[in-house]
């Protein structure tokens, strides 16, 4: 692995006795896309605000191509930021607008004309350079704040819930854009959002947070079927919790005791005592298990629930509580019937915290 | 019964308006009296007394110096009420409102109070009567507005673009003469032509602050106490007509960037 293009050293953050960061390490890659997910209060803006320069941490350290930047103001840093609300500046054109900190730069005025018409077309935005700000929509505006921050080839680009104001269309198009754009100009991006998603389809890494810590990072998909604690498997779309023991374990296979009954996993590095296994609705199945799934027990059927695309059902077990569901429309469920419940190993997560 | 609370109620608003304008309409009708007493019967038009007001050196002297009273003190105003409002956007807590609580209070005082103060103070201070007094006086009385208008614009909004403006490599002088005085530039210019109003017809403070140079509204009076005269009449026409222009300046500036936002 290449060197990181940030590594974040022990990075706390207290506002007066509130601490909104807890001791944060990470190492960003180069051409990584990061995105930080979390819910409001999760400290996910303060980090960017952090690696933006506009906040300085409690304590800790940010080095940015291996340089201490913790102390740095933006202006000096390989940054910048695209901001939630895109800020803009009003008063200037679109062209003066992405050329501002060419200007702030020195740079001469023909060149950064030509960079500025150059950036912008690289966002999909040609015919705008004299507009004002007002003049576009909301969606023009947005490129026009990425062209900005990319025009000066930061080394890290921020992004605050940058598609936070746009309607959900325009949210899952420009969202497409924003990765393609990324892979092209192959910076590292840092993108703050609450939308998971969006979270999803952009990450090359998939932080989530929860009260100033990473508690779950990896791919996407990794972090959506194994969750590795319990704040992100569910806060992350819809899973069922059963709450396990294990047992026994010999070599890598341990054995689990659930309310609804044991089954085996082959799981290295698990320990003795209580566990929680998580199962997306979208991943268990009705019936005999064949061989290859693995049965997790069995219920009644509670509910089923035409959704268009899938057939919600919910499985009551009783001592286990509810099972959720996203079957096939064409899988036949009767209400009142007793069902057996499976899953494939790789879609069973299994969290020990 | 409809049609007579409806008369009722014209009648009333005509009576209003009159209350409020009759005196002003008198004013300016018999600036143009022909006679040398500004009493009914009207004899004139006539430009008579505004001749003889733009041939009186000591009212054109006086007049220039309201404008330039006006313009410098206004302008020192604006720009202090800018920086404080810049400053206060930023503090947050009990200092902060403090601070703020403490530049906008003198709006309550009355200029007769801040003009006695400023007596007093400029006589232990050796600062003699003059129109530096004046225009510091003036500066007194029109910064706490300039600062309460000034800092009811500094929205977030403004706070994020600085931010931008400081994350793309502006200096902190760039930031504010190229991103926060232009985004409050309708702010600023109401400020200013609203500090350039009151400042223009201010008389009690220019009276207890001058002694031989001194501003119209004082002249003015200097000539009322001599009795009726429709040269009176015509300054004061020409005062009125002033202060209805930067009025008129004000508001555009003010709605203009209402429509600008709409």
């Amino acid at each position: 692995m290449s060197a990181p293009v940030v590594s974040i050293r022990n990075l706390s953050h207290a506002f007066g006795a509130l601490t909104v960061l807890h001791e944060l390490s990470l190492d960003i890659q180069p051409g990584e896309y990061v995105v930080l997910l979390g819910p409001s209060g999760s400290g996910k803006t303060t980090l960017l605000s952090i690696l933006g320069g506009f906040l300085q941490p409690t304590n800790g350290a940010v080095l940015i191509d291996g340089r201490d930047c913790t102390h740095m103001p933006p202006a000096k840093r390989p940054t910048t930021t695209v901001f939630q609300d895109y800020a803009l500046f009003p008063h200037m054109s679109v062209g003066a607008n992405v050329a501002f900190g060419l200007r702030m730069n020195g740079v001469a005025k023909a060149e950064r004309q030509r960079l500025a018409r150059e950036t912008l077309a690289l966002v999909g935005l040609k015919q705008v350079l004299d507009k004002r700000p007002h003049q576009l929509s909301g969606g023009q505006r947005q490129r026009v704040a990425l062209a900005r921050a990319l025009v000066m080839k930061p080394r890290l680009l921020l992004l605050d819930e940058p598609l936070g104001a746009l309607d959900l269309g325009l949210r899952r198009q420009m969202q497409e854009e924003l990765k393609a754009i990324q892979k092209r100009v192959g910076t590292a991006f840092v993108h703050v959002t609450h939308d998971q998603e969006e979270a999803m389809a952009l990450a090359d890494l998939l932080l989530v947070m929860q009260d100033g810590r990473i508690v779950d990072q990896g791919n996407p998909e990794r972090v959506y079927t194994q969750p590795s604690t319990r704040f992100s498997a569910t806060f992350m779309g819809e899973n069922t919790l059963i709450d396990a023991e294990v047992t026994e374990i010999s070599g890598t296979t341990a054995t689990l005791r659930t309310a609804l009954g044991t089954l085996a996993l082959d799981r290295p590095g698990i320990r003795k005592g209580k566990a929680t296994l998580t199962v997306r609705p979208e991943n268990l199945r009705l019936g005999t298990a064949p061989s290859g799934r693995v049965s997790l027990g069995s219920g009644e059927v509670a509910e089923s629930v035409f959704q268009g695309s899938y057939r919600k059902a919910v499985v009551r077990t009783g001592s286990g509580g509810d099972i959720l569901l996203k079957l096939p429309v064409d899988m036949p469920v009767r209400i009142g019937e007793r069902v057996e419940v499976h899953a494939e190993p790789r879609h069973i997560g299994l969290l020990q915290e | 019964m409809k049609r007579f609370l409806d008369l009722i109620a014209g009648l009333y608003a005509l009576v209003a308006y009159g209350f409020i304008y009759l005196p002003i309409v008198v004013l300016v009708l018999f600036s143009f009296q022909a006679s040398r007493f500004p009493l009914p019967p009207f004899t004139g038009p006539s430009l008579r007394w505004y001749g003889e007001v733009l041939g009186d050196s000591k009212f054109t002297g006086a007049m220039v110096n309201s404008v330039v009273v006006g313009v410098v003190s206004s302008a020192v105003a604006v720009l202090l009420g800018f920086l404080a409002a810049y400053g206060c956007a930023r503090m947050r807590g009990r200092l902060g409102g403090a601070i703020r609580a403490l530049l906008i209070a003198p709006l309550s005082v009355s200029y007769l109070i801040i003009g006695m103060g400023l007596v007093v103070l400029f006589n232990w201070a050796g600062v003699p009567k003059s129109l530096l007094a004046v225009g510091i006086g003036h500066v007194v009385i029109n910064l706490p507005l300039c600062f309460a208008i000034l800092y009811s614009q500094m929205s977030d909004n403004i706070i994020r673009l600085e931010q931008a403006a400081r994350d793309l490599g502006a200096r902190e002088w760039q930031v504010l003469s190229l991103v926060v005085a232009p985004v409050l530039w309708p702010a600023l210019l109401a400020s200013f032509v609203l500090s350039l109003t009151l400042s223009w017809d201010e008389f009690l403070i220019a009276f207890l602050l001058t002694r031989f140079e001194t501003t119209l509204p004082v002249e003015i009076w200097t000539l009322l106490r001599s009795g009726l005269n429709p040269k009176a009449n015509a300054i004061g026409a020409v005062v009125f007509g002033v202060s209805i222009l930067m009025v008129v300046l004000a508001e555009l500036a003010i709605f203009g960037k209402g429509k600008k936002k709409s």
